[in-house]
């Protein structure tokens, strides 16, 4: 057995590097070789000489980069096992957003999870997440204090529609992150009874396409824009899209609108306030602090580091509870991203 | 109290009046009694139940988690009834049919000593969501502070039952927490109720601005002229020993203003303006507004507080003489029964404010320019024939506003707006110079956000986009420099002196009346302008 975990995986400048494997995970600068656990911008940035994902990852990369994002790819397939330079290799579901993956690295009956991203409970529009037994877990800690205890996203979606019933004269502008959320919260929308169409913004039009080609339907979508109609048009529809446009010049055309976010870090109201949101929807991709402790709990490591959050919040509890931790610096991976 | 607590989630976070409106409407609307009477006794601060203090509920949470993850949390969200409703779980998880509804929790409220409420409501917050147990959190800690005045609540009251608000405000005072008969009414199941208290608010009389083509109605033959006193509309009434001072939107403020009650020894309802005196070492004189703000929001007044500004009324008007009703009568008639009303009261405490003689338009133009005491914010025109009738008719009451106070400031900041606006950087800081002429700096002055037109308003957001230097969350800081940054023309009503501003000064209704594209920004005033005018409005001759 390997005598330190740090020889199989180790915070570096560029990101999470395996110097027993010669590879990356997640890495910030381009890199020879990189795992990549999904597909949000700050996890799966272009540059990369080898790129190696699940088949969903690579598409949304080639969606967002081009298709000659990488000088090679390699699709990882789910639960197989590939080994890198010694270094055995295997993707297992993460429940984040589609493609989404936590990694497992192992040598020598030392085996560390990357987990990326992820979260626990349903999601219609990816996999769910599988625990993984090993002896390090990497875990994510974006929303890890007690506060953030995400509500059940059944009722979040129900307050969306109560208010377009309450206001029919306004538009909601629902601000989510153009993988993942938006499809999330119009899927959601869906399974409520919502069969209206639903405007989205332009840089969300690829990936509800992709979507739909991977089998989650997203049913009647339109572009949010006015050439062809007018203001009126808008009354009473609900338009997703990335949360900085609602800030910008592009929500103007809507009817005095309701603006809406779907975040986890909606829970906070001096949160919703600054930002000027109305209505909150608590929708958040990550762990929620339960399910961050349940996970540990569930999955007993001997070591758990924590990663991109607030570290120091989990490690007290890990503290508390028997688990040795630390914090993981890793830097370059934005906190705001849910 | 889930319906309450979703209520109360929206309302904090909705900036439009009408939005606001709209949810509290369907909120009486979709919600039985006695639950929606208690939540508008909530909101207008008409509930009586225990207090909690905040110590109390510290206490309870230390028993439930580690003190090291509670400062985490509180140290993030910056709450403690926030913080506390989120990091509570519960010991077990309840069944959806224990949880308490509004009227269970003030109910039992009601009958608790304050040691009680606290294992009361560590029960309930087993028992409830995180949105319901912020919602009871704020309730028992006595501060909801949603962003909903009483008149706001008063006016969605009359939205939802179709009625015009003053029938409410005249209601209101005699009736209880929670309301049954005012809501069997709205939604005419029932009569409408009877005002049985004594003393009760009558709707108030308001005037429309004069403008440009009215001034030819105005003679001497027809409209009295009078001063208009810049302190706050107050209705005195007295009734067979119950005395009440409200406020003109029928708020009752008899608490904070003892040194009137006291003297309140007439029967009827007197109409006037509450000032404050100040007084020096050898006499009394009249105060600024910035003297009255040192008696007003507060729920008790000190002993200190009444010897060092104390509040006397000035009245314009009587609407019950004795138990006469007579606001009937035409404004020539009260004004005879007014000024022998006055004689029989306590000279310190009231006074009359006078009539002023004049002859022709222009000399009323005169005196509007020249007003004898800073306290007087122009004048008010008032018709002889006119009945004291609430609302705000057009013709028989004018104000005649003096000019407001101008100042060039450069513009330092922008926020963006909310609602409408959201998109738009529409709140802005202006600043004035200070410091030696040859390195002069800026310092903020005041914050402004209506006064300019959708044009305007569009002019002002490209300007902020394309000038910022800094970003701080919502607020950006714009280029600023001698040479380079835009001025802005402030108009505003009075100054007062501020601690809480660097500057030193803080402004009353200040708006943007142009913008000074042409005015390179060094030529803008400086601050010694401000402390000049501030030393004139507050010292008077």
């Amino acid at each position: 057995m390997l005598k330190r975990p740090e020889e199989l995986l180790r915070s570096t400048p560029a990101g999470l590097y395996s110097p027993a494997g010669d590879f990356y995970i997640d890495p910030i600068r381009p890199v020879d070789r990189a795992l990549i656990t999904h597909g949000h911008s700050d996890h799966a940035r272009s540059g990369h000489r080898k790129v190696m994902a699940t088949q969903q990852t690579l598409d949304i990369m080639a969606l967002r980069y081009g298709a000659d994002f990488a000088e090679e790819t390699q699709t990882a397939e789910l639960g197989k096992s590939t080994e890198v330079n010694g270094v055995t290799i295997s993707f297992h579901p993460a429940g984040h957003v589609l493609g989404s993956a936590q990694i497992a690295v192992e040598k020598e009956g030392m085996r560390i999870v990357a987990s990326g991203d992820y979260k626990r409970r349903a999601d219609p529009t990816c996999l769910g997440f599988e625990p993984v037994a090993c002896d390090v877990f990497i875990t994510e800690a974006t929303f890890a204090l007690p506060v953030f205890r995400h509500p059940n996203s059944r009722d979040e979606i129900a307050k969306l529609l109560k208010s377009v019933e309450q206001f029919p004269e306004r538009s909601h502008l629902v601000g989510a992150y153009a993988l993942g959320k938006a499809q999330r919260v119009i899927r959601l929308l869906r399974d409520a009874g919502y069969d209206r169409t639903i405007y989205i913004h332009g840089a969300l039009a690829k990936l509800c396409d992709y979507y739909e080609t991977q089998g989650i339907k997203l049913g009647p979508l339109a572009p949010a824009t006015i050439e062809k109609g007018s203001v009126a048009d808008f009354a009473g529809a609900i338009v997703v899209g990335p949360p900085s446009a609602f800030l910008d010049r592009w929500a103007r055309r809507f009817p005095d609108p309701v603006s809406c976010f779907a975040s986890g870090w909606m829970r906070i109201r001096q949160r919703a306030r600054q930002g000027g949101v109305e209505l909150p929807i608590i929708l958040s991709d990550h762990c929620d602090w339960d399910e961050l402790t349940d996970t540990i709990t569930e999955l007993h490591p001997s070591q758990v580091w924590a990663t991109h959050g607030r570290e120091e919040a989990l490690v007290r509890w890990c503290d508390l509870n028997g688990y040795a931790a630390r914090p993981l610096h890793l830097v370059g991976y934005e906190d705001e991203g849910d | 109290m889930e319906e309450f607590a979703a209520l109360l989630d929206r309302l904090v976070l909705t900036p439009a009046r009408n939005g606001k409106l709209k949810l509290l409407a369907d909120y009486f609307r979709d919600t039985p009694d006695p639950d929606r009477g208690l939540a508008l006794a909530a909101i207008t601060g008409d509930l009586n139940i225990a207090n909690v203090k905040p110590a109390m509920l510290r206490a309870l949470i230390a028993e439930r988690m580690d003190q090291q993850l509670f400062a985490y949390s509180y140290d993030y969200v910056g709450d403690l009834a926030e913080t506390i409703s989120l990091v509570w779980s519960a010991d077990e998880p309840l069944r959806s049919n224990s949880v308490p509804t509004l009227g269970d929790v003030v109910t039992a409220l009601e009958r608790a000593s304050r040691s009680d409420a606290v294992r009361m409501v560590e029960k309930w917050l087993d028992q409830l969501d995180a949105s319901a147990r912020y919602a009871l959190l704020k309730l028992v800690t006595g501060g909801l502070r949603i962003g909903v005045s009483a008149r706001l609540a008063k006016q969605a009251l009359a939205q939802f039952g179709e009625v015009d608000v003053t029938e409410i405000e005249e209601l209101w005072h005699g009736l209880t927490p929670p309301y049954q008969p005012l809501f069997a009414w709205l939604e005419k199941t029932a009569e409408k109720p009877e005002s049985l208290s004594l003393a009760p608010f009558r709707p108030v009389m308001l005037s429309t601005p004069l403008e440009e083509p009215d001034h030819a109605r105005i003679n001497a033959q027809e409209y009295a002229a009078e001063w208009k006193w810049d302190g706050i509309r107050v209705q005195l009434t007295s009734e067979k020993g119950q005395r009440r001072i409200y406020s003109r939107t029928g708020d009752d403020i008899s608490h904070a203003f003892p040194d009137i009650a006291d003297f309140m020894t007439f029967e009827g309802t007197l109409d006037g303006e509450l000032l404050v005196a100040r007084s020096n070492d050898t006499e009394m004189e009249i105060g600024a507004f910035g003297d009255l703000q040192q008696r007003l929001n507060r729920k008790t007044v000190s002993a200190k507080q009444l010897e060092s500004h104390p509040a006397f009324v000035r009245v314009y008007d009587l609407l019950f003489d004795g138990a006469e009703d007579i606001r009937a009568l035409p404004f020539g008639e009260r004004r005879r029964r007014l000024e022998a009303f006055v004689k029989q009261l306590e000279p310190t405490r009231f006074d009359l404010s006078p009539l002023i003689g004049f002859e022709t338009f222009e000399d009323l133009a005169r005196y509007r320019k020249n007003p004898p005491h800073p306290i007087i914010e122009g004048l008010m025109l008032k018709q002889y024939t006119s009945a004291y009738v609430p609302g705000r008719p057009k013709g028989p009451w004018f104000k005649w506003k003096r000019d407001p106070f101008i100042i060039d400031a450069v513009l330092v900041y922008a926020q963006r707006g909310h609602g409408k606006r959201s998109s738009y950087y529409s709140d802005y800081t202006f600043a004035v110079w200070t410091g030696p002429e040859t390195d002069p700096h800026l310092v903020p002055v005041g914050k402004a956000y209506f006064g300019f037109t959708d044009e305007e308003l569009k002019q002002l957001d490209a300007f902020v986009r394309n000038n910022t230097t800094e970003r701080f969350g919502p607020v950006r800081s714009v280029r600023a420099e001698p040479k380079h940054g835009l001025v802005l023309e402030v108009a505003f009503e009075g100054l007062n002196r501020s601690k809480r501003h660097k500057s030193g000064v803080a402004m009353r209704f200040p708006r943007i009346s142009r913008l000074r594209w042409d005015k390179p920004p060094i030529e803008a005033d400086r601050l010694e302008t401000l402390e000049a005018l501030l030393r004139d409005t507050q010292n008077p001759e």
